[in-house]
């Protein structure tokens, strides 16, 4: 592993795409030692001798992806996914970092854990594992979990996941407290009463089809009252997995008065909405739930716009036992590291969307948000690259993929894109040429 | 020194405390500080002696009435007042007539009537203190309200710094900790400013108070950043029940960015003194390696002093009151 990862490696004749400086042309990159050596814009650039060359053949070159919201299974639920799998799922994707979720049994909620996950993820030597730590002990949303021992052992930002920090006194005290060690904090927005059973936007689709839903609102009410704690508290805070039109227009008036949040949303909720979920297939049982278009609209156009700084895959690993159920029986999530840049690249083919623009909220977005030296084609920068094809054609098949469950609402849809090769710490992780 | 040549020296610094009732750390100012060290300082040097018996408050009742559980503070009052002559009654309303329902001020009523002459009070509510000294008809001292003050605790730690450091106009003390929940921290920063330290508090956002910077003290969240420049670092005890997850994650988080052992101690000034009100949680805000090292650490300094402070202000509260009836 150590000797594959001092070799040096040259891609020539690419075009480079660096949302970092916003680069989009042609020129190659040289990697030693697992950090960028050197980057050359413009046609041309020869190799050094006795370097392994890769000839790109034009096609696009930009960081590896970050994808700051994977969940996995390890440790507690294995057989849906471990460490190992994501790592591969990634790869293949094109993902090089990916930050694990802290709602593992047990809950990643002290420094032990946090150090746990990173030795494992990197013993696999395939893409880089980090670690979003719990915001409360065992994700109960009531203790404070160690944010401070968390944050030394290396967590990169802390949540409760998927639950909600339902007590406004112990989020508060949270944002207080990780403000001492200028702590990232991220929540879902879902007002857990309003959200509680619902498996749908509350509107004409879901009276039909007679599922327990919630109204949008639910949403914007509960980042309301986030924002006014983030207000008071002086917190760094990220909006996680922000789904509707109104939560949008609430992030934009924070941001227009000064406050400096984040935001990500998910890729799900950029290329889907709830008509998708008509014929009750449980693949497309998310959540936050599917939205309108017109929510999915919005979204796009808060990326393209900047508002939102962040794209997930919100790889949410669900085996066939807990997917082959009722819709509203059926457990919510999807896979999607593998799928993560074809499905991204709909917005590029379909709505028109910058590649740079697009490749910014997965690439630096997320790296300058976490404070990682990744995300950018830069000297001195780690060596995680993801050579791609963006017009190639391709059909998912949830089989094939190499997460170890196959819940991924893609299967069977024909998109565009193809990762070819996949480098991580200057190492080819993927190769798909 | 015999011990009437000491005995002379109290006789001629005595003075009329500048109150009825010493409530806060604002009931003395920059003028009547100094005198009232100098009469505490006399009595350090006399209650290091063999004989320790002064006629100052002959006949004169001082009940200790602590609604908390206290030890220290109660026995250093009692000790105060026995040294001076005066008959001294504690009572734990906690396990009489409290029990039975009887409100603050019904318990007042009932101890004026037997017309004591200082009534040492600690109470858990903020405030009750003065209260009490509206009702009552003797003087009252403030052992301890809530998390308002306690202003004996402040009186005696500037003695303390006052014999190790000669003047504590210029000093730079860090107060650390739970700066929200403490009445000692509020004592000192009222008094310590007022005779002309600066003061710097630090602690995790969630223990001190967000306006705490327009108290006139600086505020830090980190202890290497803080404790640059001290001269002083007072640490203070942290409640456990604010621990385990309320306020602060965990005991050993809190120990390990707010906790003063060896390593942070030096990021302060060289010859910087440790100061702590006890009862302390060992490694927990302090490390017993600093605690017990008697050349940083003033803190049995201040339990010798707290007792020759409280006699300094009962001796004078009682010569107000003689002067008053007079």
């Amino acid at each position: 592993m150590s000797a594959s990862a001092a070799k040096a490696l040259a891609i020539l004749n690419a075009r480079l795409l660096d949302p970092a400086t916003d680069y989009d042309g042609a020129g190659a990159v040289l990697v030693e030692n697992g950090r960028i050596l050197e980057v050359v814009h413009g046609a041309g650039a020869a190799a050094p001798k006795g370097v392994e060359v890769v000839d790109a053949g034009g096609l696009c070159l930009s960081p590896g992806l970050i994808d700051i919201r994977v969940k996995t299974g390890e440790p507690g639920a294995e057989p849906k996914e471990t460490l190992k799998s994501a790592a591969l799922s990634a790869a293949a994707g094109g993902v090089t970092t990916i930050v694990v979720q802290p709602d593992t049994d047990p809950a990643i909620d002290d420094p032990a854990m946090v150090d746990f996950i990173q030795r494992r993820g990197a013993a696999l030597g395939l893409v880089n594992v980090r670690v979003a730590g719990a915001a409360t002990r065992a994700l109960d949303g009531q203790r404070m979990a160690e944010i401070g021992l968390m944050d030394e052992a290396g967590a990169l930002y802390f949540t409760d996941g998927d639950k909600v920090i339902a007590n406004s006194r112990t989020l508060q005290r949270v944002m207080s407290y990780a403000a001492a060690f200028n702590a990232l904090i991220a929540c879902r927005p879902a007002d857990p009463w309003l959200s509680e059973g619902a498996v749908a936007t509350s509107g004409e689709l879901a009276t039909r089809l007679g599922l327990a839903s919630a109204p949008a609102i639910a949403e914007r009410i509960q980042l309301e009252r986030d924002l006014a704690l983030v207000e008071q508290t002086g917190a760094r805070f990220l909006v996680d997995q922000i789904s509707t039109e109104g939560a949008l227009e609430t992030l934009a008036r924070a941001r227009a008065k000064g406050l400096e949040v984040a935001a990500s949303v998910s890729v799900n909720h950029l290329c889907f909405n709830e008509v998708d979920i008509g014929d009750y297939r449980t693949f497309y049982r998310l959540d936050p739930p599917l939205r309108t278009e017109s929510d999915r609209q919005a979204l796009v156009e808060a990326v393209r716009e900047g508002l939102i700084d962040v794209i997930t895959s919100a790889h949410a690993p669900a085996p066939a036992e807990d997917k082959r159920r009722p819709f509203a029986e059926a457990a919510p999530g999807a896979v999607g590291l593998e799928t993560l840049l074809p499905a991204a690249l709909t917005l590029h083919h379909a709505e028109g969307l910058d590649l740079l623009d697009l490749l910014r909220p997965l690439t630096a977005g997320p790296a300058d948000l976490l404070g990682l030296e990744a995300g950018r084609l830069a000297a001195g920068a780690p060596a995680d690259l993801v050579l791609f094809d963006p017009g190639a054609p391709v059909v998912i098949a949830a089989d094939a993929l190499r997460s170890k469950s196959k819940n991924s609402p893609f299967d069977g849809r024909r998109l565009q894109g193809k990762v070819r090769l996949t480098v991580a710490g200057g190492r080819v992780v993927h190769d798909g040429r | 020194m015999s011990q009437s040549d000491l005995a002379e020296i109290i006789r001629e610094r005595l003075a009329p405390f500048p109150r009825d009732h010493f409530l806060s750390a604002g009931d003395l100012n920059a003028a009547t500080v100094p005198p009232l060290l100098d009469l505490a300082d006399a009595f350090v040097d006399f209650n290091r002696q063999g004989a320790k018996a002064l006629d100052l408050m002959r006949g004169r009742t001082v009940v200790n009435l602590f609604f908390e559980n206290s030890t220290r503070t109660s026995a250093s009052f009692e000790i105060a007042a026995r040294r001076l002559g005066a008959d001294v009654t504690a009572l734990s309303p906690r396990t009489s007539s409290v029990a039975k329902g009887e409100t603050l001020i019904d318990t007042a009523a009932t101890l004026n009537a037997m017309k004591p002459d200082v009534l040492v009070v600690r109470h858990g509510a903020s405030g009750a203190a003065a209260l009490l000294s509206q009702k009552v008809g003797c003087a009252v001292v403030n052992a301890g309200d809530g998390r308002h003050e306690h202003p004996t605790q402040a009186l005696l730690d500037l003695l303390s710094l006052r014999r190790a450091f000669g003047d504590v106009g210029g000093l730079t003390v860090a107060i650390c900790g739970d700066i929200a929940h403490s009445r000692v921290a509020r004592s000192n920063v009222a008094l310590l400013s007022m005779m002309g330290a600066r003061v710097r508090l630090i602690g995790p956002p969630t223990l001190v108070p967000g306006d705490a910077d327009r108290w006139g003290c600086e505020v830090f969240h980190d202890m290497r950043k803080g404790l640059r420049g001290c001269d002083v670092v007072m640490m203070l005890r942290l409640q456990l029940e604010r621990m385990e997850g309320a306020l602060v994650p965990s005991t050993r988080e809190f120990f390990r960015f707010w906790g003063l052992d060896r390593e942070k101690l030096a990021w302060a000034n060289p010859g910087a003194k440790v100061m702590h009100p006890g009862p302390m949680n060992r490694g927990v805000e302090i490390d017993s390696d600093v605690a017990d090292d008697l050349s940083v650490s003033l803190i049995q300094d201040q339990v010798e002093m707290g007792v020759a402070a409280r006699m300094a202000v009962l001796a004078t509260l009682s010569v107000r009151r003689e002067e008053a009836s007079a």
